[in-house]
């Protein structure tokens, strides 16, 4: 008997990392066809920020990389996993050069957000909230990081009421299992107990693809999604 | 503390300093009268420089001219009125008892003067200022005059030229994408004609071509002030309006928006830039390109 | 004219506290709390202006305070964009109703017409103290505003729409505050026009034996036209309000057309018309410019004939003059719209009288200018105040006649220009008129005496630091300075900045001149030197109470009879160089 009790503390011994670290969903996410060239954005309406950009910097509604690699697509876990607690962590959101940085910001519900003003003149933050509290706030240069939570998921598309080209998103997960695809258009979903997980690819304008896959230990299963271009 | 109350037997005297404050009055009066049209002829007011810019449009000599004339007209009147009301009120201020005199003539002649002089005044400028306004808004914008289109919308003014097929797409407020830099709300996939159109945020222009401008507002009134221009003219939601000018000189000039539209009413802004036919043609064909 | 017959008002005397001060019937009682309602309003108001030009040359220094007074706005104390706009439009809003509309007309007028014209209160007291509490509800109405989350509207008190019509997606404040701003608006309608009719009733009906309409001083006569005025523009402002707010909260679209994207949220409404706004608005808004200027007028000419101890050279004239306004001033509204995209045909229709009005208004300054002359002109803090409106008058007079021409005011439009010319009539001339009254008519309201050496301090002050203000808007407005901008960014703008510095230390200079004016007021009032009867020796009714104040009937249960009119003055009587209205003495060669 206490040799079976030490194998079974070996066992979990050698098994416990395993169980920690569980299964991996990773893919990479391109496009097929032409996508629309992205527009150069004139900010002579405010030369603070104009001169910040050797070359005027353009629109981020479709950001590719090499290899059709689409980025700022949001991959995260739909069903199959619990609802994940707001890590107490905030995320930042930063109003730079009259850009938003990152173009794509992911956060879970109730996870604090910061937004943070680096520019030169006012900016006033609106987020086109449908199913959180709409609102929008000023931020006068030098003014403290506005904080805000959203406590529902929700894909929230976000603007600046005085600079019309500034856009953003705020990705409002219930997970703590997301991704988004940078350049080279790979995600990567670690740490998954075995189980079976609906992944949702999110892209702002190409839409929402969905994709099934079971994790039975600690393998990692490959997916792609491909994305159709809009001519227009 | 001196009251300025007098005694009723001895009709009229009193402790008052009249004299003094009155006669301070009257200098100051008259000396805040000289000081104030000093900036109006040298043009400058503490280091700044406080006159309109220079014309550069062909319809803005006259409101330049009439604008003058106006300014001597009410700047004599000013000075006049000022400079009596100064002396009068040096001379009788304080004055205890003296013989009441009545104004050579009464109230008739100077009811007579303000009648004639104003209304004269009034009927000129008036005659005047309609041949400019209607230089501006009684003709239509010539035949061969280049369609601009201008939307306004909080907080940036977007310009769109009709492209190779010379027509405008039609507008789809609904499919406004700003994000996308779609600022019109244009539908290429299904709406041809707005497949070539070319929105930018900058107003360009060819030198001495008349364009045709036509004001769209996208949400709220908003107005299009050009000064250099000599143009303003407001965005009225649902109104077609346009306006048609010529610029006839090249450079680049501030748009900026003078009708309250809300928080970034004073960030509103764009900028006019004036070139050559060439460059224009050029521009156009790389913004097409683009 | 024919002495209409006298019809007393008998209210016995008030007993209790509440009946005494607070619900009173008596016309003295409530001109006093209109007096007091527009001092608040109008100490409010500058200190609006103050935070308003603070801003606009040092955006990112914190005002002390103002962070408690709203954190949404002014994180930190430091102005957001939208709070800028927010308390401007409180700034125009109070300024041009509560104190404009309340303290040349209706806080004088109430305490004064009645006792000019020799009767015992207005015609329908109880009338007279709704109008009173109604205006105090519009009033808190207003201020409530400033403490929704949201904040205050910030679409100026021109409110066009669509901007104020479209709800929250128009901005902050454009929410709850918009809506609380056209209830309060609404309500102070309900009030002026139920004061208006009191004021028309009173003088029609209720003047005293001798009394006749031409017996009346020049001050009742610009009463009763403002009032007259009053009743037709504030008529026009009350659906127009209700329309605005029916937009706002039950989907109709008097004010709204179709396809509007607000702030991407595309608006349910169709077939409506910003324009309609516009009109209904100037068309109350103009006559009411005339409404705060016609008083003050009023006011300053009767106390300019008491100092000059001589009529006008011909009161008639004046009167006629006011008259004359007051009939023009409806038919000039559109040329606060020559921009706004009505026919353009119809801008050279509407400049053609607004350049008319010229003519009374410089008829007026004329014989102002006439009476002076050949005058024993006495000086005190009254008098020195309606020489200061005559020169404002004439100031911001010059410069409407720039903006009356259509062509010229393509540059000029929404510019500094316009704000310059519109401050200088109403924000100092009126003004004037206003502090002339209150140094005027002080004795008879009190009892004493306020200082003249602080009064005479107060003036010079005021005159010289509100010309450094509003002279040089003219200027920024000739550079085409726009107008409503919370902050000064553009590249022609910014060279202009030293300018508004210039500017703001004027008005803070100003303004705290002002406080010497209210320390005056509150000190005076309790320990001015004890006031005669009538201490600067005029003629009309008012100065023939039998008492300062007067008792609660005015008169003493007397009735009094009018003899002369209120100009004899430079005639010998046994009461020196003047004759009272009430004095059944004739008239002595002039000395």
């Amino acid at each position: 008997m206490r040799a079976s009790k030490s194998c079974v503390a070996i066992l979990i011994a050698t098994l416990c990392p395993a169980l920690m670290y569980g299964g991996t969903i990773s893919g990479k996410i391109t496009y097929t066809g032409t996508p629309v060239r992205q527009k150069p954005i004139d900010m002579s309406k405010e030369p603070s920020c104009a001169k910040q950009h050797a070359t005027p910097v353009t629109t981020e509604t479709v950001v590719t990389g090499a290899n059709n690699a689409l980025e700022n697509v949001v991959v995260y876990i739909s069903a199959g996993a619990d609802d994940a607690n707001a890590p107490a962590q905030a995320v930042t959101f930063t109003q730079k050069g009259c850009q938003y940085l990152p173009h794509v910001v992911v956060l879970q519900a109730g996870q604090e957000l910061k937004v943070v003003n680096d520019d030169q003149t006012s900016h006033n933050i609106h987020p086109l909230a449908k199913q959180n509290r709409e609102w929008n706030k000023s931020q006068p240069p030098g003014s403290p990081a506005i904080e805000a939570k959203f406590d529902q998921p929700e894909f929230i598309s976000v603007k600046c009421n005085i600079h019309p080209w500034m856009h953003g998103w705020f990705a409002v997960l219930k997970t703590s299992h997301y991704s988004i695809s940078s350049n080279g258009g790979g995600f990567t979903l670690p740490n998954l107990p075995p189980g079976k997980y609906t992944v949702t690819a999110w892209h702002e304008d190409y839409g929402t693809q969905t994709q099934d896959v079971t994790i039975s230990g600690n393998e990692t299963k490959t997916i792609n999604f491909a994305f159709k271009a809009k001519a227009y | 503390m001196t009251t300025c109350f007098s005694s009723a037997s001895s009709g009229g005297s009193g402790g008052c300093e009249g004299n003094m404050s009155g006669k301070l009055f009257a200098v100051i009066v008259i000396l805040i009268a000289l000081a104030s049209a000093v900036p109006i002829i040298t043009h400058t007011f503490v280091g700044a420089n406080v006159a309109p810019p220079q014309d550069i449009s062909t319809h803005g000599a006259e409101i330049d001219k009439q604008m003058d004339e106006t300014m001597i007209e009410a700047g004599l009147s000013f000075l006049a009125a000022q400079i009596l009301l100064g002396l009068f009120v040096w001379s009788f201020a304080g004055r205890k008892n003296g013989q009441v005199k009545t104004f050579p003539g009464g109230p008739k002649y100077l009811i007579l003067a303000a009648v004639l002089l104003v209304g004269a005044e009034a009927i000129a400028l008036g005659a005047m200022g309609s041949k400019a306004w209607a230089k501006v808004y009684f003709q239509p914008a010539s035949a061969d005059a280049l369609p601009v289109q201008v939307q306004a919308g909080q907080f940036a003014f977007y310009f769109r030229y009709a492209g190779p097929d010379g027509k405008f797409g039609a507008i789809h407020p609904d499919k406004i994408d700003e994000g996308s830099a779609n600022f019109f709300g244009l539908d290429p996939e299904n709406d041809i004609p707005a497949r070539d159109d070319i929105q930018s945020g900058e107003f360009v222009i060819p030198v001495n071509k008349e364009i045709h401008l036509m004001m769209h507002a996208k949400d709220v009134g908003h107005s299009f002030y050009v000064r250099e221009l000599r143009v303003q003219q407001d965005f009225v939601p649902g109104l077609d309006l346009s306006l048609h000018f010529t610029a006839t000189k090249i450079g680049k000039y501030e748009i900026v928006c003078t009708q309250l539209c809300g928080l970034g009413h004073y960030n509103m802004k764009g900028y006019l830039n004036v070139v050559s036919q060439e460059d224009f043609d050029k521009w156009l064909k790389a913004q097409a390109n683009s | 004219m024919s002495e209409a017959s006298v019809h007393a008002v008998h209210h016995g005397p008030p007993t209790s506290f509440i009946r005494k001060h607070i619900f009173s019937l008596d016309h003295k009682v409530i001109g006093k709390q209109y007096y007091a309602l527009a001092l608040v309003a109008v100490v409010t108001g500058m200190v609006l202006s103050w935070i308003m030009r603070i801003h606009l040359v040092w955006p990112n220094s914190p005002i002390p305070g103002l962070g408690w007074l709203s954190k949404v706005g002014a994180p930190g104390g430091v102005v957001t964009p939208e709070y800028y706009l927010s308390l401007m439009t409180m700034h125009g809003t109070l300024m041009v109703f509560f104190v404009l509309t309340n303290a040349p007309f209706a806080a004088f007028g109430n305490y004064f017409l009645p006792i000019q014209i020799g009767a015992e209160d207005m015609a329908f007291p109880r009338f007279n103290m709704m109008s009173f509490w109604t205006t105090f509800v519009a009033f808190c109405i207003l201020v409530t505003a400033f403490f929704v989350p949201d904040g205050p509207p910030l679409s100026g008190w021109t409110a066009y729409a669509p901007l104020s019509a479209v709800g929250s997606d128009a901005g902050p404040g454009q929410g709850l505050g918009q809506t609380l701003w056209g209830l309060s608006i609404f309500v102070f309608c309900i009030a002026s026009l139920l004061g208006s009719l009191n004021f028309i009733a009173t003088t029609l009906d209720l003047r005293t034996k001798g009394m006749t309409l031409a017996r009346m001083p020049i001050v009742s006569w610009a009463w009763f036209i403002t009032s007259c005025i009053s009743l037709l523009a504030f008529a026009v402002l009350m659906p127009a309000c209700l329309l605005l707010i029916l937009d706002r909260v039950a989907g109709t679209s008097f004010f709204i057309p179709s396809g509007l994207n607000v702030s991407d949220h595309l608006q349910p409404h169709q077939g409506g018309s910003p324009l309609l706004w516009q009109h209904l608005f100037w068309f109350f808004g103009h006559p009411e410019v005339y409404i705060a200027i016609l008083p003050a007028i009023g006011i300053v000419s009767h106390i300019l004939i008491c100092n000059m101890r001589r009529p006008m050279l011909s009161h008639k004239t004046i009167i006629y003059c006011m008259m004359g306004i007051g009939f023009l001033s409806y038919m000039v509204w559109g040329h606060h719209m020559f921009l706004s995209g009505m026919n353009p045909f119809s801008a050279l229709v509407f400049s053609f009288p607004t350049l008319m009005i010229t003519i009374p208004a410089t008829i007026m300054t004329l014989i102002w200018l006439g009476s002076l002359y050949g005058s024993n002109l006495r000086i005190n803090s009254a008098s020195l105040f309606c020489i200061g409106f005559i020169s404002m008058f004439v100031s911001g007079g010059v410069s409407g006649f720039f903006l009356a021409q259509p062509s010229i005011d393509i540059y000029l439009h929404a510019t500094y220009f316009v704000v310059g010319h519109f401050h200088m009539v109403m924000g100092v001339a009126a003004i004037m008129g206003v502090f002339a009254g209150t140094y005027f008519w002080f004795p008879k309201m009190t009892g004493r005496m306020m200082s003249e050496t602080l009064g005479k301090w107060h003036f010079f002050l005021t005159l010289i630091g509100t010309y450094a203000i509003f002279m040089p808007f003219h200027y920024l407005g000739l550079a085409g300075n726009v107008r409503r901008y919370s902050a000064f960014t553009d590249d022609f703008l910014v060279p202009l900045l030293p300018v508004h510095k210039f500017i703001t230390i004027a008005a803070l200079f100003t303004g705290a001149a002002q406080l010497i004016f209210i320390f005056n007021l509150i000190y005076s009032h309790f320990k001015g030197a004890p006031a005669p009867e009538n201490p600067w020796e005029c003629t009309s009714l008012e100065w023939s109470t039998p008492s300062s104040p007067p008792p609660f009937d005015n008169f003493g249960g007397q009735h009094p009879v009018v003899y002369h009119d209120p100009h004899q003055y430079g005639v010998k009587s046994s009461s020196g160089d003047y004759l009272m209205q009430t004095s059944p003495e004739r008239a002595g060669e002039t000395p």
